[in-house]
C-alpha cells in the first residue's frame, strides 16, 4: 500500500517512492531521482507526475518545476520509445561524433529534439556521455552503444525497431 | 562501455581487480576487499582516525576530480566534534569532455569505492557516505546499488561495521544530466534536491558542507585509491609517483590514436610515451597537432610542448592542467577554431548561469567564435574572444567560470595564426560540423 492514495505510479515504483522519501536525513534528497525514475515509468515528466512527486516530499509544484527545469536528462513532453543520444562532444567529434548524427537523422528522418511519426524513435545531441576511450558512442534511453560506425548504427537501430515488433 | 586496456608501462594499483569479476562480493574480498576498512579498525578507536589521515598525508594523493588539492589534508580539515552529522560524499559525477575513468571504475570495483568510503567515514567520524553518479550512468548505478546491497547482507555496512562499535551506511544517488553538478558544492545542492547551482566559498564542505554538516568530497577514483593505500603503506604509494605526486592515476587517452583507453600509469609518466607508446601513436599515421591533457577545461598544448610529465605541477608549471587525466589527442587533420568553438558550445550550454561573467562570457564567445566559424568573423574578433575569456577568469563564484574561459584562451593564444588564415579565408584543418548542427542553440 502506497502512502499515497490513488498513486499514478505503478505499486512497485510507488512502493519504491515510499522507501525513497525515508531514506534520507532531509526528505526533498530523493526529488531528483525521483523525478527521473518517475520519468522512466512514464515517460516524461508530466503535470500529474510534479504534483504527485511534490506531495510526497512535502513540496511545492513550484519547487519541483524549479529543480526539474534545471537537468536537461529531465522533460516534459514524451520521448520516443527508444530515445537515440549521440555525443558529439570532443572525443567523440574526433571521431565521427557528427557523421553518426547526420546518419542517425537521415536513417530516421528526424531532426534532433524531434521524435518519429510512429513515436518509436527520438534523436538528441548530447554533450559528454563518458565513453570518450570507446568514442563515437552513443545511448538509447541508457544502454551505451559505442566504437560506432554508420554501418554499426543502422544494425543497432534495427535490433531496436525489431524489438518493438514483439 | 570502455574495454579494458594494458600496456607494459602500466603500474597497476586501482586496476587490480579489474577484469576479475570483483563486482561479486566474494571475488571482491578474495582479492584483498574489505582487508583495509579491518586494518584501519585494528589500529583501535583511539588511533584510527590520525592513522587513516596519517597514511593519506604519506601518500601524496592528491585529488583525481581535477583540482589535485592533497587528500589527506582535505581530510584534516574536518572538525573533531560538530554540533551536526558529518559526512563523506563520493562523486561520480564524472562529466569532464574526455573523461571515463571512473565509468570503468564503477563497473569494475566498485566495493572499493564502498570501502574507501567507509575509510573516510572513520577518519573524519561520519556515519553516512553518498555515492553520486551521473544520471547517464544507470547502470553502473545498478552495479553500484547491487554492491551496497551485498555489503548490507554480509553485515559489512549499517550497525557497528567489522565489531568496531560505529555505524555506517551507504546510500546511492542518480544525477539527470548537469554537468555543473560534478562542482562540489553544486553536488551537494543536487543531493539536498535542488537546483546545481554552487555555494559561495568560505565556508568550505569540511566545516559546512551536505545539510550543513562537516563534509568530505572526494572524487570516485580518489576514493578507490584509499583501501590500496592503507593496505601498501602511504609512504609505498607515494613512491610510485614524483615529488608530490604521489602514486598512479587512470588516464584516459581518447582522439586521434590508435590505443584509445583507460590506463594506469604513474604520476609524472611522460606525456609523450601515453600518447606514441602507450595508446598507439597518432592514428592512420598522421602529425599531433596538440594535445588537450586533462579533460575539456585543461588548456591546450601544442605538438611540441609534449615532453612534460603527468603530474600536477609540471602541467601547472606549463601554463596547463593535469585536470581529470583525461587526455583528448589532436591530429593535423583538426581545425583549431572548429574545436574552440564546440568546448565552448558545451560550457555555454552547461553554465548554470548564477554568475554573469560565467553565463554572458560563454554565450558572446560561443556567438563571436560561431561567426568567425561561419566565415563572417574580422580579425577584432581574436582579441575580442581573448578580452570576454580574460574577464572571466576568476570572477564567477566556482570553477567553471575558469574551465571555460582557460581552454579559449590557450587556443586563441597558442593557436593565434591559425584564427588569423581562417578569418582570412586560408582556412586550417577539415571542420567536421555544418550549418545544420545547431550553433545556435536552441534552449
Amino acid at each position: 500500500m502506497s502512502t499515497i492514495a490513488n498513486s499514478i505510479f505503478s505499486p512497485e515504483l510507488a512502493a519504491r517512492f515510499d522507501k525513497l522519501a525515508t531514506i534520507y536525513p532531509v526528505k526533498r534528497s530523493a526529488l531528483v531521482p525521483m523525478l527521473l525514475y518517475a520519468q522512466d515509468e512514464v515517460g516524461y515528466v508530466s503535470e500529474a507526475v510534479i504534483q504527485e512527486v511534490a506531495q510526497r516530499l512535502d513540496l511545492t509544484d513550484l519547487d519541483v518545476r524549479s529543480v526539474l527545469s534545471y537537468y536537461s536528462m529531465l522533460r516534459t513532453k514524451p520521448a520516443g520509445k527508444f530515445n537515440v543520444q549521440v555525443c558529439t562532444n570532443i572525443s567523440c567529434m574526433l571521431r565521427g561524433g557528427y557523421e553518426i548524427l547526420d546518419h542517425c537523422k537521415r536513417r530516421l528522418g528526424i531532426e534532433n529534439k524531434q521524435t518519429t511519426a510512429d513515436g518509436q524513435f527520438s534523436l538528441e545531441e548530447v554533450e559528454c556521455i563518458g565513453d570518450c576511450c570507446a568514442a563515437p558512442a552513443m545511448q538509447v534511453n541508457y544502454d551505451f552503444h559505442d566504437e560506432l560506425t554508420t554501418a554499426k548504427v543502422d544494425e543497432i537501430l534495427n535490433e531496436y525497431a525489431a524489438k518493438d515488433g514483439k | 562501455m570502455p574495454r579494458l586496456v594494458s600496456h607494459p608501462d602500466e603500474v597497476i594499483v586501482l586496476k587490480r581487480r579489474f577484469g576479475q569479476d570483483a563486482t561479486n562480493i566474494d571475488r571482491y574480498i578474495a582479492l584483498d576487499g574489505y582487508a583495509a576498512v579491518q586494518k584501519a579498525i585494528a589500529q583501535g578507536a583511539e588511533a584510527m582516525p590520525g592513522w587513516i589521515i596519517d597514511t593519506m598525508k604519506a601518500s601524496g594523493l592528491r585529488g583525481r576530480g581535477g583540482a589535485g588539492f592533497p587528500t589527506g589534508m582535505k581530510w584534516s580539515f574536518v572538525p573533531k566534534t560538530s554540533a551536526k552529522p558529518k559526512y563523506v560524499l563520493v562523486n561520480g559525477d564524472e562529466s569532464e569532455p574526455g573523461t571515463c575513468k571512473d565509468h570503468v571504475l564503477f563497473r569494475e570495483d566498485p566495493h572499493a569505492i564502498i570501502e574507501g568510503a567507509m575509510i573516510a567515514g572513520l577518519a573524519i567520524g561520519a556515519k553516512m557516505g553518498f555515492i553520486y553518479l551521473r544520471g547517464e550512468y544507470r547502470y553502473l548505478l545498478n552495479i553500484m546499488e547491487r554492491a551496497v546491497a551485498d555489503a548490507y547482507a554480509r553485515g559489512f555496512l549499517g550497525k557497528n561495521i567489522f565489531g568496531s562499535g560505529i555505524d555506517f551506511d551507504i546510500i546511492t544517488q542518480t544525477g539527470a544530466g548537469a554537468y555543473e553538478v560534478g562542482e562540489e558544492s553544486a553536488l551537494m545542492e543536487s543531493l539536498e534536491g535542488k537546483r546545481g547551482v554552487p555555494r559561495i566559498r568560505p565556508p568550505f564542505p569540511a566545516v559546512v558542507g551536505l545539510y550543513g554538516g562537516p563534509t568530505i568530497i572526494n572524487n570516485a577514483e580518489t576514493i578507490a585509491n584509499v583501501p590500496h593505500i592503507l593496505l601498501m603503506g602511504g609512504e609505498a604509494y607515494a613512491r610510485l609517483g614524483t615529488e608530490r605526486n604521489g602514486g598512479t592515476r587512470l588516464f584516459g587517452i581518447s582522439g586521434h590514436v590508435e590505443r584509445p583507453g583507460v590506463y594506469e600509469l604513474p604520476m609524472g609518466y611522460p606525456l609523450r610515451k601515453a600518447i606514441y607508446e602507450v595508446a598507439g601513436g597518432i592514428r592512420g599515421g598522421k602529425e599531433l597537432k596538440a594535445v588537450v591533457p586533462g579533460g575539456a577545461s585543461c588548456p591546450v598544448l601544442r605538438a611540441d610542448e609534449i615532453d612534460i610529465g603527468l603530474d600536477f605541477d609540471q602541467l601547472a608549471k606549463a601554463g596547463s592542467m593535469l585536470g581529470s587525466g583525461g587526455i583528448v589527442v589532436l591530429d593535423e587533420t583538426v581545425s583549431i577554431v572548429e574545436f574552440a568553438l564546440r568546448i565552448i558550445k558545451f560550457y555555454q550550454h552547461e553554465s548554470c548561469g548564477w554568475c554573469i561573467p560565467c553565463r554572458e562570457g560563454t554565450d558572446w564567445i560561443k556567438k563571436t567564435l560561431t561567426r568567425v566559424y561561419e566565415g563572417g568573423g574580422a580579425q577584432k574578433d581574436i582579441d575580442t574572444v581573448q578580452y570576454i575569456a580574460e574577464n572571466m577568469m576568476g570572477r564567477t563564484f566556482c570553477p567553471f567560470g575558469d574551465a571555460a574561459a582557460m581552454p579559449t584562451l590557450g587556443f586563441v593564444k597558442k593557436f593565434r595564426k591559425e584564427f588569423e588564415e581562417y578569418i582570412e579565408g586560408t582556412k586550417a584543418g577539415t571542420p567536421v560540423m555544418t550549418k545544420e548542427h545547431d550553433l545556435v542553440e536552441i534552449l
